[in-house]
């Protein structure tokens, strides 16, 4: 990726964007392709997917067979650079429940036997989180924007889904998303022609979707953001930007240098062909290609710098690599450096006009801080050992989910819980590694030998796993906050978490238990160990799905919230957060594609803001 | 840094009356010592292939390494669809996994080390030789009474914990190379230009 240094970075810029993620990269398309001159920080290392990802490896490849170690939390492969659970010399603080009052520096990097209230995922790269994600690419529905409405419980959005559905058929269309219009309850159609066409089925799949039908659990094609086919990158781009043409050659331009999917390796260590979204292959090169972008990176921001009027002016920043402080200036800032980072920066700008931080005049700036609820569970399934062979390791990721589908028990009050959560499924005949056979002896008996060998091929490919991911309602005892005395080796203020589940989360962690035991259950399959009924030891650590938003929640009552409904602080008319920290709800619905297209929304406010002048 | 593998106190203090009832195969010094190799770090190069000691030193003496194949081939012998253990270097393997400054892999090293240990000493209390020079039969006899956590019997509980730990590491190492793709049929990480779905021969078999 084409960079400059801090040497050589302009005297001003129309607007500084802090991060290079999801949010980031978005927020730099937008601006960028509507001419805006933009400089990106980015605090972690350049980084190249073309040349760094390891393509179609195998894990024999790798030390370790490539296992996860507290180097590389999720394996050797993983495309995460710099972090994971922990970064080198960037502490966080959590509590702990084994350990007294007080705080601790968090170490773990064992989500099975971490005692930590929160855990908090950042890579140090260019591109951030998006290099590694998922890439499932869920709508919010009219539900989830406003919850309140429908439950009494929570806090809705300022705005609704019919004023954020363009600018999701605008994200599917520029980043690729395959997937179905099922007219399902809350769970939104995108417009007709955005979506590519999923991918088929899996063995292991079809029988999930067999037994969920027999239990009224609906099991249909996911949405992921990876290209089952070239995009059509004219139709795209001019649909994308119908008024300027020069926009897009430039973006469709970028869509024919992506390729479809190959159907291997996975999508986990980023992709060299560029066929799943990453901001890296997908934001990044038609952001530059507009001449508009300037990307520094190891530039770490410390603090939004404020003028006499009370407006930002830019931002302070280390130059990771010099040590150096340094100051960009700007017209305007937009951070989108992670809910809880962006927080941080806010809570660190401080001075006599804002003594609490900046946009904090609510004092709010940390708060309602959300997770994903996250619990899981595996099963044996006799009908699929000594299964004929055959390729299926497909997108690597799920061709099939479940949405949510019991909204209307929960409306007629006959469930005890009350939000939503979806089941993402995975298994089949995985690429092996060294988790492919952990506990089989439970199975065999405890063979070896020959009779092992047999049992290995008798077992492969038999096992399937659900996972849970549901709505966290936002509470008054989830929230970060800077430490008043630890710093990190940059000298910034680090964060502190207070995190705490409700009974909501805990209940849903439960229920997730008994639907996945019975879906195994009606498979004719065994659950590995049992199902888990108490919710709380169900539920995975806070942080730990790694869907971190809140913190700089958005509002109509500058008293109660941080943001305008466009992602403007009330309190600084030249600063946005589009980061997942305007989030008021966050719906089972994996967080990214929502990042995107509220950043997108919120940049083309942004955009018409600098065009009368009033910014 | 939290390790959910390590042994607690009571667990390593009936592994070290065990080991130290035995002829030791083992450099006990080892353990003193620890692992103070640095891992590959927080942004190694993920293209590139490696190798045991590629990152850390190895472990192993002749005599473990010995031991440690001929346990392997044991476990994972060659047979009509793959080699063994041995032939795909899984011992070599197993030194990497021990040799790691890791958490999860020095709580492995001690389980498999002193697991070694046992082993070589229940080979001499029961045969008068080392595990290596043993028949096969004489293998079995040992194996069967440590194959299986939960049908241990009384003395047999560490080999057991040991067998079970050596067995999915071994499994691990074996299954995840290109011949142990080939033995079970894993037929994917190939470039295609398009994804079928399963074949009619899967469906039939699965009755879908």
């Amino acid at each position: 990726m084409p960079l400059i240094t801090s040497s050589k970075t302009k005297p001003s810029y129309d607007v500084i964007v802090v991060g290079s993620g999801a949010a980031g990269g978005q927020s730099a398309y937008a601006l960028c392709l509507s001419g805006s001159k933009v400089l990106m920080l980015e605090a972690g290392r350049n980084y190249d997917p073309l040349s760094e990802t390891p393509m179609l490896n195998t894990h024999a490849q790798a030390p370790l067979r490539g296992a996860g170690t507290p180097d590389k939390p999720f394996g050797f492969y993983d495309a995460t650079v710099n972090g994971g659970w922990r970064v080198p010399n960037e502490p966080y603080l959590v509590k702990r429940s084994k350990h007294g009052p007080g705080w601790y520096e968090a170490t773990d990097v064992t989500l099975s036997t971490t005692d930590q209230n929160f855990m908090w995922w950042r890579p140090r790269m260019l591109g951030g989180r998006t290099n590694h994600w998922g890439r499932i690419a869920l709508r919010m529905g009219p539900y989830d924007f406003k919850p309140r409405e429908r439950d009494g419980l929570g806090i809705n959005w300022p705005y609704g889904y019919e004023d954020l559905a363009p600018y999701y058929d605008k994200v599917e269309a520029l980043i690729g998303v395959f997937g179905t219009n099922e007219g399902l309850e809350n769970t939104p159609n995108s417009s007709e022609g955005i979506l590519l066409p999923p991918p088929k089925p899996r063995a292991y799949e079809l029988l999930i979707k067999k037994a969920g039908a027999g239990l009224n659990v609906p099991v249909v094609p996911s949405h992921l953001a990876i290209l089952t086919q070239a995009l059509d990158a004219n139709k795209v781009s001019n649909f994308l930007h119908p008024q300027d043409a020069h926009a897009a050659a430039i973006t469709a331009e970028a869509m024919r240098n992506r390729l479809p999917c190959i159907w291997a390796t996975p999508c986990g260590r980023g992709c060299a062909i560029r066929a799943n979204y990453q901001s890296t292959t997908v934001h990044l090169p038609p952001s530059l290609a507009s001449g508009n972008l300037d990307i520094l990176t190891d530039a770490m921001v410390r603090e939004v710098t404020i003028g006499p009027d009370g407006k930002a002016t830019g931002v302070h920043y280390i130059d990771k690599k010099t040590r150096k402080e340094l100051h960009a200036k700007a017209r305007v800032v937009v951070l989108a450096a992670s809910g809880c980072e962006s927080a941080r920066i806010l809570l660190n700008s401080r001075s006599h006009l804002f003594p609490n931080g900046l946009a904090n005049s609510s004092g709010k700036v940390g708060h309602y801080l959300m997770d994903t609820v996250g619990s899981d569970l595996s099963g044996q399934i006799p009908a699929l050992e000594n299964c004929p062979a055959y390729n299926e390791d497909g997108v690597s990721g799920m061709h099939l989910y479940s949405p949510w589908w019991l909204y209307k028990e929960q409306l007629a009050g006959k469930i005890d819980f009350p939000r939503g959560y979806h089941i993402e499924i995975g298994g089949g005949r995985e690429m092996p590694g060294m988790e492919t056979f952990t506990g089989l002896a439970d199975f065999t008996g405890g063979t070896y030998g020959k009779k092992l060998k047999e049992d290995a091929r008798r077992y492969y490919g038999s096992f399937v796993g659900f996972a849970g991911r549901g709505e966290m309602i936002p509470n008054e005892d989830s929230y970060c906050e800077v430490d008043p005395d630890r710093k990190d080796a940059w000298g910034i203020p680090v964060l502190r978490f207070h995190f705490k589940w409700s009974e909501h989360e805990e209940k849903q962690a439960a229920h997730m238990q008994k639907t996945f035991a019975a879906i195994i259950e009606a498979m004719g399959g065994k659950v590995l160990g049992k199902p888990e009924l108490n919710g709380r030891q169900a539920i995975a650590p806070g942080g730990s799905i790694i869907h971190e938003v809140g913190t700089t929640c958005m509002g109509n009552d500058p008293k109660k919230s941080v943001l305008n409904q466009y992602c403007q602080a009330w309190d600084v008319k030249n600063l946005f957060v589009t980061d997942g920290g305007p989030f008021v709800s966050n719906a089972d619905k994996n967080p990214t594609l929502t990042i995107m297209a509220n950043a997108w929304r919120a940049c083309d406010y942004l955009i018409a803001e600098m065009k009368k002048g009033d910014i | 840094m939290n390790d959910g593998t390590r042994m607690d106190r009571r667990e390593a203090l009936k592994w070290i009356a065990a080991a130290s009832a035995t002829i030791s195969v083992l450099d006990l010094s080892s353990f003193a010592k620890g692992v103070a190799a640095k891992g590959y770090g927080t942004d190694p190069n993920l293209v590139d292939s490696y190798k045991p000691g590629d990152f850390w030193p190895l472990t192993f003496t002749r005599e473990q390494h010995r031991l440690v194949s001929v346990l392997c081939d044991v476990i994972l012998p060659a047979d009509e669809k793959s080699p063994s253990a041995t032939e795909l270097k899984v011992p070599d393997f197993l030194d990497e996994w021990v040799s790691a400054p890791y958490p999860y892999q020095q709580s492995d090293r001690e389980l498999i080390l002193r697991g070694l240990d046992w082993l070589e000493g229940e080979a001499h209390r029961r045969f008068q030789k080392g595990f290596a020079d043993l028949t096969a039969a004489q293998h079995t006899q040992i194996c069967d009474d440590i194959c299986s956590v939960e049908r241990a019997g009384s003395g047999m509980e560490a080999g057991a914990k040991f067998f079970s730990r050596f067995r999915d590491l071994a499994m691990g190492g074996f299954y995840s190379t290109p011949a142990g793709f080939k033995d079970l049929q894993y037929l994917g990480n190939v470039p295609l230009t398009k994804f079928d779905g399963p074949p009619p021969e899967v469906l039939a078999y699965l009755k879908l």
